[in-house]
């Protein structure tokens, strides 16, 4: 022991560098290398088989039964359909349901605790059961047609609306007690220290929540197709009622076909799918470190 | 120990009672943590509440203006009148109080925004719309008063929590005194700040009580010696369950308190033999 504490001590082999730790340290890189492996292989394979395809025409053409000519364009505007009303339609409920939960609810009321219990088990719901859920509500609301842009975004809606008041709520508790007492302390109202207070210093954390939701839900396939979004579909969708189809649909429908080119074509959209999604959560971890609030 | 007490030999002790505490009890859920406590706070006074950890004063002082209100499980018993009306009368409107009785934290809390934001926030969610050149002179003034204005007045945008722990604290002071307060309460001020920040606050508390009533919970003996004109000792005992409780043992002028106290228990706690 003694001898550890002599000047020279710091000299020499660390302790660190045993051979058990140099083991172990070995495992740790191998695991990351197998997950970065798989990610990377994924990459590379969609790469190459989609590169020839990936072009102009994946854009502006229409699907359709030759290959050469089929594009994702009915796909991708669906896509941005039915993700853009089921933005509008969750991101105002979520937050509001949030801060009504974390910010004026009595936590102590078995009612609220009930709630909150049911929206972290909704957030763990297979999606095809929101799926099932949104056939069976069209149902009720007299619609016929089950594949329109309202039904997909009523069945994403209900996919992530738990998430975002989930991340609404941590974000909104990360906030500190200090700042509300602040500005309770010189005459804010309740209302007026959420909004002025609050829920601005919270933004950064929602809006983070918010995008890998939002991503969760461009990329979700199974509740579309149960509402029948495998459809052929060759015009833009032009309203709430319109058939639609969506990204991943298209590249299910696709890779499933007999010809080898509309593989090809499903590699395609597969890597602009993962472009707009590694963008998104991206800008979700930019947003997050940008703006993250050190208190 | 030599205590440096505040010189009242030319000090006018004030007639005009600004809060009366008739016998108040405060509770937390079960926990019965206040009893009994009456004491009187002066206009144009500094009163400071001191005592050992758990001895209540802290929570006397949130009952000043409804801060505990706040915590859900808190019930306060008793009667605090406020120039004559029961803060506590079921037709009191909790905000309008604390719009009249401010409150400076122990742990400096600006909003995570500008310092001039900070200022003007309590004038805007009073009076709603403010003009900008009203907003401006109201900046000026309390971050002026708090002795913060030549440190800040070209950094006004800047984010009042890239401020040192000091300067918040007074910028913090600076934003209470904005709404024009009647009562300043004071959370143990300077509990986080270094000696030379915390004789600014001392000072800045000086000059203060020239236009406003101050009450200052602190854990330090000396400070309430310099700063106070009365003290009120708070303590912690233990009732025959066995339960925890604060109760005040005495109040009065600073300079009889801590020369020559009614109370045993005062001059024990003085004279640092307990606490």
């Amino acid at each position: 022991m003694k001898k550890q504490l002599e000047k020279s001590s710091i000299i020499g082999k660390s302790h660190e560098k045993t051979f058990g730790s140099v083991i172990f340290l070995g495992i740790l890189w191998l695991c990351l290398l197998i997950a970065s492996l798989f990610l990377l292989t994924l990459f590379a394979s969609l790469i190459l088989k989609g590169m020839g395809r990936f072009d102009l025409s994946l854009f502006g053409n229409y699907n359709n039964t030759t290959p050469e000519d089929a594009g994702a364009r009915a796909a991708i505007l669906g896509t941005l359909f039915v993700v853009g009303l089921t933005a509008v339609m969750t991101i105002p409920v979520g937050i509001m349901a949030a801060i009504y939960l974390e910010e004026f609810a009595d936590k102590n009321r078995w009612f609220n605790r009930m709630i909150e219990l049911n929206i972290q088990n909704l957030s763990a719901v297979p999606a095809i059961l929101f799926g099932m859920l949104t056939l069976g509500l069209l149902d009720l609301m007299g619609f016929l047609n089950k594949n329109i842009v309202f039904g997909g975004a009523l069945a994403l809606s209900l996919l992530i609306l738990p998430v975002i008041i989930l991340t609404t709520r941590e974000a909104l508790r990360a906030v500190p007690q200090e700042i509300r007492a602040g500005s309770l302390a010189l005459g804010a109202t309740d209302i007026q220290t959420v909004a002025r207070q609050t829920l601005p210093a919270a933004v950064p954390g929602i809006a983070t929540g918010t995008i890998l939701a939002i991503s969760r839900a461009i990329g979700e396939a199974a509740p579309l197709l149960l509402l029948g979004a495998l459809v052929f579909i060759t015009y833009d969708p032009n309203g709430l009622t319109a058939g639609f189809t969506t990204m991943p649909i298209q590249i299910f429908g696709w890779s499933s076909a007999a010809q080898d080119e509309f593989k090809a074509l499903a590699a395609a959209a597969s890597v602009l799918l993962l472009v707009i999604l590694v963008s998104m959560n991206g800008l979700a971890i930019f947003i997050r470190n940008r703006f993250a609030k050190q208190w | 120990m030599e205590l440096e007490v505040r010189d009242h030999s030319s000090f006018a002790y004030s007639e005009t009672t600004i809060l009366e505490i008739d016998r108040l009890d405060v509770h937390y859920a079960d926990n019965h943590a206040v009893r009994d406590v009456s004491l009187n706070i002066f206009a144009n006074e500094i009163t400071a509440f001191i005592g050992p950890s758990g001895c209540g004063k802290s929570t006397v002082l949130r009952s000043l203006n409804r801060t505990n209100d706040l915590v859900p499980t808190a019930r306060v018993a008793g009667r605090v009148n406020y120039r004559g009306h029961d803060l506590y009368a079921p037709d009191v409107d909790p905000i309008e109080v604390r719009r009249r009785i401010g409150m400076v934290f122990q742990k400096p809390n600006p909003f995570p925004k500008s310092i001039f934001e900070n200022v003007a926030y309590g004038p805007r969610v009073t009076h709603g719309r403010v003009s900008k050149s009203d907003l401006n002179e109201i900046v000026e003034q309390s971050l002026t008063r708090a002795g913060l204005w030549n440190e800040v007045k070209d950094k006004l945008d800047q984010n009042g929590m890239a401020l040192s722990g000091g300067q918040q604290q007074r910028l913090c002071i600076a934003r209470a005194i904005a709404t024009n307060p009647d009562v300043l309460l004071m959370d143990e001020p300077c509990a986080s700040l270094d000696p030379i920040a915390t004789s600014l606050i001392e000072n800045l508390m000086l000059d203060l009580v020239k236009d406003y009533t101050v009450v200052i919970v602190t854990h330090n003996m000396q400070q309430a010696a310099r700063v106070s004109d009365r003290t009120a000792f708070f303590t912690a005992e233990i009732d025959s369950t066995g339960a925890r409780f604060g109760s005040l043992i005495e109040i009065d002028k600073t300079d009889k308190m801590f020369n020559n106290p009614s109370n045993k228990r005062t001059e024990d706690y003085i004279a640092g033999r307990f606490g």
